[in-house]
Protein backbone atom coordinates (compact mmCIF):
# COMPACT_ATOMS: atom_id res chain seq x y z
CA UNK A 1 0.00 0.00 0.00
CA UNK A 2 1.50 3.28 -0.78
CA UNK A 3 2.00 5.97 1.46
CA UNK A 4 -0.90 8.44 2.51
CA UNK A 5 -0.43 12.17 2.93
CA UNK A 6 -2.09 11.53 6.59
CA UNK A 7 -1.44 8.03 7.34
CA UNK A 8 -4.32 5.32 7.43
CA UNK A 9 -6.48 4.92 10.62
CA UNK A 10 -5.02 2.14 11.86
CA UNK A 11 -1.80 3.49 11.60
CA UNK A 12 -2.48 6.78 13.37
CA UNK A 13 -4.83 5.06 15.80
CA UNK A 14 -1.65 2.73 17.21
CA UNK A 15 0.06 5.69 17.41
CA UNK A 16 -2.27 7.33 19.23
CA UNK A 17 -2.42 4.11 21.67
CA UNK A 18 1.38 4.73 22.19
CA UNK A 19 1.96 8.51 22.65
CA UNK A 20 -0.65 7.62 25.40
CA UNK A 21 1.10 4.79 27.04
CA UNK A 22 4.26 7.35 26.97
CA UNK A 23 2.10 10.18 28.70
CA UNK A 24 1.01 8.23 31.44
CA UNK A 25 4.59 6.71 31.39
CA UNK A 26 6.12 10.03 32.08
CA UNK A 27 3.35 10.88 34.34
CA UNK A 28 3.87 7.79 36.41
CA UNK A 29 7.67 9.20 36.77
CA UNK A 30 6.83 12.24 37.99
CA UNK A 31 4.51 10.95 40.80
CA UNK A 32 7.17 8.74 42.09
CA UNK A 33 9.47 10.72 42.10
CA UNK A 34 12.12 9.78 39.58
CA UNK A 35 14.68 11.97 39.91
CA UNK A 36 18.69 12.11 38.57
CA UNK A 37 20.16 12.93 35.39
CA UNK A 38 19.09 9.13 34.14
CA UNK A 39 15.59 9.85 35.02
CA UNK A 40 15.25 13.29 33.50
CA UNK A 41 17.21 11.77 30.38
CA UNK A 42 14.73 9.19 30.11
CA UNK A 43 11.17 11.49 30.38
CA UNK A 44 13.48 13.67 28.02
CA UNK A 45 14.03 11.19 25.73
CA UNK A 46 10.14 10.23 25.80
CA UNK A 47 8.72 13.65 25.47
CA UNK A 48 11.23 14.15 22.27
CA UNK A 49 9.77 11.15 20.53
CA UNK A 50 6.18 12.46 21.20
CA UNK A 51 7.13 15.82 19.85
CA UNK A 52 8.62 14.16 16.60
CA UNK A 53 5.54 11.38 16.38
CA UNK A 54 3.12 14.92 16.17
CA UNK A 55 5.25 16.62 13.77
CA UNK A 56 6.37 13.85 11.57
CA UNK A 57 2.86 12.23 11.47
CA UNK A 58 0.02 13.71 13.01
CA UNK A 59 1.71 17.15 10.72
CA UNK A 60 1.88 15.26 8.00
CA UNK A 61 5.69 16.62 7.49
CA UNK A 62 6.79 13.10 6.91
CA UNK A 63 5.88 13.93 3.62
CA UNK A 64 6.84 17.66 3.49
CA UNK A 65 10.20 18.84 1.07
CA UNK A 66 13.02 18.29 3.25
CA UNK A 67 13.66 22.17 4.57
CA UNK A 68 10.21 22.30 6.10
CA UNK A 69 11.04 19.03 8.33
CA UNK A 70 14.70 19.60 9.10
CA UNK A 71 13.16 23.04 10.81
CA UNK A 72 10.45 21.73 12.60
CA UNK A 73 12.17 18.59 13.63
CA UNK A 74 15.85 21.05 14.17
CA UNK A 75 13.52 23.44 16.43
CA UNK A 76 12.55 20.36 18.52
CA UNK A 77 15.83 19.16 18.73
CA UNK A 78 17.21 22.80 19.73
CA UNK A 79 14.69 23.44 22.51
CA UNK A 80 15.56 20.03 24.16
CA UNK A 81 19.13 20.64 23.77
CA UNK A 82 19.16 24.06 25.37
CA UNK A 83 16.73 22.57 28.38
CA UNK A 84 19.28 19.86 28.79
CA UNK A 85 22.12 22.32 28.87
CA UNK A 86 20.21 24.51 31.58
CA UNK A 87 19.57 20.77 33.83
CA UNK A 88 23.41 20.29 33.57
CA UNK A 89 23.77 23.75 34.54
CA UNK A 90 21.63 23.45 37.27
CA UNK A 91 23.42 20.16 38.93
CA UNK A 92 26.82 21.80 38.73
CA UNK A 93 25.48 24.71 41.07
CA UNK B 1 -7.39 21.08 -31.31
CA UNK B 2 -8.50 21.02 -27.02
CA UNK B 3 -6.34 19.62 -24.44
CA UNK B 4 -7.68 17.80 -21.73
CA UNK B 5 -6.52 19.32 -18.34
CA UNK B 6 -7.28 18.04 -14.90
CA UNK B 7 -9.00 20.55 -12.59
CA UNK B 8 -7.10 21.15 -9.46
CA UNK B 9 -10.27 20.51 -7.37
CA UNK B 10 -10.23 16.93 -8.83
CA UNK B 11 -6.41 16.12 -7.50
CA UNK B 12 -6.38 13.81 -5.14
CA UNK B 13 -5.24 15.63 -1.96
CA UNK B 14 -3.70 13.72 0.31
CA UNK B 15 -3.40 10.65 -1.52
CA UNK B 16 -0.70 9.00 -2.15
CA UNK B 17 2.12 11.19 -1.12
CA UNK B 18 4.68 9.89 -3.88
CA UNK B 19 1.84 10.83 -6.51
CA UNK B 20 2.33 14.77 -6.37
CA UNK B 21 5.91 14.31 -4.61
CA UNK B 22 6.96 16.13 -1.54
CA UNK B 23 4.18 18.58 -0.34
CA UNK B 24 3.02 20.63 3.42
CA UNK B 25 -0.49 20.10 4.35
CA UNK B 26 -2.26 23.36 4.47
CA UNK B 27 -1.18 26.90 3.14
CA UNK B 28 1.88 27.95 3.18
CA UNK B 29 1.15 31.08 5.26
CA UNK B 30 0.17 29.25 8.32
CA UNK B 31 3.57 27.19 8.47
CA UNK B 32 5.16 30.74 9.06
CA UNK B 33 2.82 31.77 11.45
CA UNK B 34 3.31 27.87 13.52
CA UNK B 35 7.28 28.67 12.77
CA UNK B 36 7.08 32.17 14.74
CA UNK B 37 4.85 30.11 17.43
CA UNK B 38 7.39 27.51 18.08
CA UNK B 39 10.16 30.40 18.16
CA UNK B 40 8.29 32.15 20.79
CA UNK B 41 7.78 28.89 22.93
CA UNK B 42 10.53 28.03 22.78
CA UNK B 43 12.74 31.12 23.32
CA UNK B 44 10.17 30.81 26.78
CA UNK B 45 11.06 27.53 27.28
CA UNK B 46 15.04 27.91 27.28
CA UNK B 47 14.66 30.85 29.78
CA UNK B 48 12.09 29.10 31.87
CA UNK B 49 14.86 26.26 32.17
CA UNK B 50 17.90 28.56 32.71
CA UNK B 51 16.01 30.28 35.39
CA UNK B 52 15.34 27.24 37.14
CA UNK B 53 18.88 26.52 36.97
CA UNK B 54 19.50 29.34 38.98
CA UNK B 55 17.04 28.92 41.85
CA UNK B 56 16.71 24.87 41.91
CA UNK B 57 15.07 24.50 45.32
CA UNK B 58 12.53 27.15 44.72
CA UNK B 59 11.60 25.68 41.38
CA UNK B 60 11.38 22.40 42.96
CA UNK B 61 9.76 23.25 45.62
CA UNK B 62 6.91 25.33 43.96
CA UNK B 63 6.84 22.67 41.33
CA UNK B 64 5.48 20.06 43.73
CA UNK B 65 2.58 22.19 44.88
CA UNK B 66 1.47 21.84 40.94
CA UNK B 67 -1.36 20.01 40.34
CA UNK B 68 0.56 17.01 37.93
CA UNK B 69 -2.45 14.86 37.55
CA UNK B 70 -4.48 17.67 35.70
CA UNK B 71 -1.16 18.09 33.96
CA UNK B 72 -1.11 14.58 32.60
CA UNK B 73 -4.91 14.64 31.96
CA UNK B 74 -4.52 17.80 29.62
CA UNK B 75 -1.79 15.84 28.44
CA UNK B 76 -3.99 12.95 27.12
CA UNK B 77 -7.06 15.50 26.07
CA UNK B 78 -4.47 17.18 23.99
CA UNK B 79 -3.65 14.29 22.09
CA UNK B 80 -6.89 12.51 21.98
CA UNK B 81 -8.07 16.25 20.36
CA UNK B 82 -5.24 15.62 17.65
CA UNK B 83 -6.00 12.22 16.76
CA UNK B 84 -9.04 13.16 16.37
CA UNK B 85 -8.17 15.89 14.03
CA UNK B 86 -6.23 13.42 11.75
CA UNK B 87 -8.68 11.00 11.50
CA UNK B 88 -11.34 13.64 10.62
CA UNK B 89 -8.60 14.91 7.83
CA UNK B 90 -8.49 11.11 7.10
CA UNK B 91 -12.52 10.55 6.58
CA UNK B 92 -12.38 13.87 4.62
CA UNK B 93 -9.86 12.57 2.17
CA UNK B 94 -11.74 9.45 1.94
CA UNK B 95 -15.00 11.75 1.30
CA UNK B 96 -16.92 11.05 4.46
CA UNK B 97 -17.89 14.71 5.26
CA UNK B 98 -19.97 13.41 7.90
CA UNK B 99 -17.35 11.21 9.41
CA UNK B 100 -15.00 13.88 8.99
CA UNK B 101 -17.50 16.57 11.32
CA UNK B 102 -18.21 14.24 13.97
CA UNK B 103 -14.45 13.61 14.54
CA UNK B 104 -13.99 17.12 14.59
CA UNK B 105 -16.84 17.77 17.16
CA UNK B 106 -14.90 14.81 19.21
CA UNK B 107 -11.86 17.40 19.00
CA UNK B 108 -13.73 20.34 20.44
CA UNK B 109 -15.41 18.87 22.86
CA UNK B 110 -11.72 17.15 23.88
CA UNK B 111 -10.12 20.47 23.94
CA UNK B 112 -13.09 22.01 25.89
CA UNK B 113 -11.95 19.93 28.30
CA UNK B 114 -8.25 20.97 28.47
CA UNK B 115 -9.78 24.38 29.07
CA UNK B 116 -12.09 23.51 32.20
CA UNK B 117 -9.26 21.33 33.69
CA UNK B 118 -6.99 24.38 33.12
CA UNK B 119 -9.71 26.94 34.67
CA UNK B 120 -9.90 24.42 37.51
CA UNK B 121 -5.98 24.98 38.22
CA UNK B 122 -6.34 28.16 37.78
CA UNK B 123 -8.97 28.57 40.32
CA UNK B 124 -7.03 27.04 42.55
CA UNK B 125 -3.80 28.63 42.23
CA UNK B 126 -5.77 32.48 42.26
CA UNK B 127 -7.86 30.72 46.04
CA UNK B 128 -3.88 30.16 47.66
CA UNK B 129 -3.02 34.22 46.15
CA UNK B 130 -0.33 32.86 43.29
CA UNK B 131 -0.12 36.09 40.58
CA UNK B 132 2.49 36.86 38.52
CA UNK B 133 4.22 38.69 41.26
CA UNK B 134 4.47 35.58 43.61
CA UNK B 135 7.84 34.31 42.52
CA UNK B 136 10.40 33.51 39.87
CA UNK B 137 8.47 30.04 39.14
CA UNK B 138 5.13 30.93 39.33
CA UNK B 139 5.99 34.01 37.27
CA UNK B 140 6.97 31.37 34.34
CA UNK B 141 4.04 28.81 35.11
CA UNK B 142 1.27 31.44 35.00
CA UNK B 143 2.74 33.09 31.59
CA UNK B 144 3.70 30.59 29.83
CA UNK B 145 0.46 28.13 30.84
CA UNK B 146 -2.03 31.28 30.00
CA UNK B 147 -0.11 31.89 26.78
CA UNK B 148 -0.31 28.48 25.73
CA UNK B 149 -3.98 28.05 27.11
CA UNK B 150 -5.05 31.47 24.44
CA UNK B 151 -3.55 29.35 21.86
CA UNK B 152 -6.03 26.69 22.87
CA UNK B 153 -8.54 29.01 22.67
CA UNK B 154 -7.94 30.29 18.84
CA UNK B 155 -7.28 26.23 18.59
CA UNK B 156 -10.96 25.88 19.23
CA UNK B 157 -12.33 28.61 17.45
CA UNK B 158 -10.87 27.33 13.78
CA UNK B 159 -11.77 23.84 14.95
CA UNK B 160 -15.63 24.74 15.45
CA UNK B 161 -15.20 26.95 11.85
CA UNK B 162 -13.94 23.70 10.57
CA UNK B 163 -16.74 21.74 12.17
CA UNK B 164 -19.01 23.79 10.32
CA UNK B 165 -17.03 23.48 7.07
CA UNK B 166 -16.92 19.96 7.14
CA UNK B 167 -20.49 19.32 8.00
CA UNK B 168 -21.96 21.70 4.77
CA UNK B 169 -19.31 18.90 3.15
CA UNK B 170 -16.83 21.59 2.17
CA UNK B 171 -13.78 19.40 2.52
CA UNK B 172 -12.90 16.33 -0.01
CA UNK B 173 -9.97 15.10 -2.15
CA UNK B 174 -8.64 18.29 -4.25
CA UNK B 175 -10.58 20.54 -1.51
CA UNK B 176 -9.03 19.63 1.36
CA UNK B 177 -6.58 23.04 2.02
CA UNK B 178 -8.92 24.49 4.74
CA UNK B 179 -8.83 21.26 7.00
CA UNK B 180 -5.35 21.09 6.46
CA UNK B 181 -4.34 24.59 7.29
CA UNK B 182 -6.52 24.55 10.33
CA UNK B 183 -5.29 20.91 12.03
CA UNK B 184 -1.86 22.08 10.95
CA UNK B 185 -2.14 24.93 13.54
CA UNK B 186 -3.82 22.31 16.30
CA UNK B 187 -0.94 20.00 16.15
CA UNK B 188 0.72 22.74 16.75
CA UNK B 189 -1.31 23.56 19.96
CA UNK B 190 -0.46 19.71 21.25
CA UNK B 191 3.28 20.00 20.09
CA UNK B 192 3.79 22.79 22.28
CA UNK B 193 2.02 21.18 25.31
CA UNK B 194 4.17 18.42 24.85
CA UNK B 195 7.26 19.70 25.82
CA UNK B 196 5.46 22.43 28.28
CA UNK B 197 4.73 19.62 30.08
CA UNK B 198 7.07 17.73 31.24
CA UNK B 199 9.27 20.79 31.67
CA UNK B 200 6.89 22.50 34.05
CA UNK B 201 5.19 19.92 35.91
CA UNK B 202 7.73 16.70 36.18
CA UNK B 203 10.98 17.03 35.45
CA UNK B 204 13.00 18.23 38.87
Amino acid sequence: MSARMHGTPRGSTILFATLILATVATWGMGSLGVTGTWGVAILAAISFWKGAVVILDFMALRHAPLLWRAITMGWIIVVWALIAIAYIKGLAQ
Amino acid sequence: MNTVTTPPSSLPAGGPAQAHGPRLAGDLAIWFFILAELLAFGVFFAAYAFARAKNIELFAAEQAALNRNAGALNTVLLLTASYFVVRAVQAAEAQASRQCANWLGGAILTGLGFIVVKLSEYAAAFEHNISLSSSTFHMFYLSLTFFHFMHVILGLVILIAMWNGARQGRYRPGEMNGLETGAAYWHMVDLVWLILFPLVYVIH
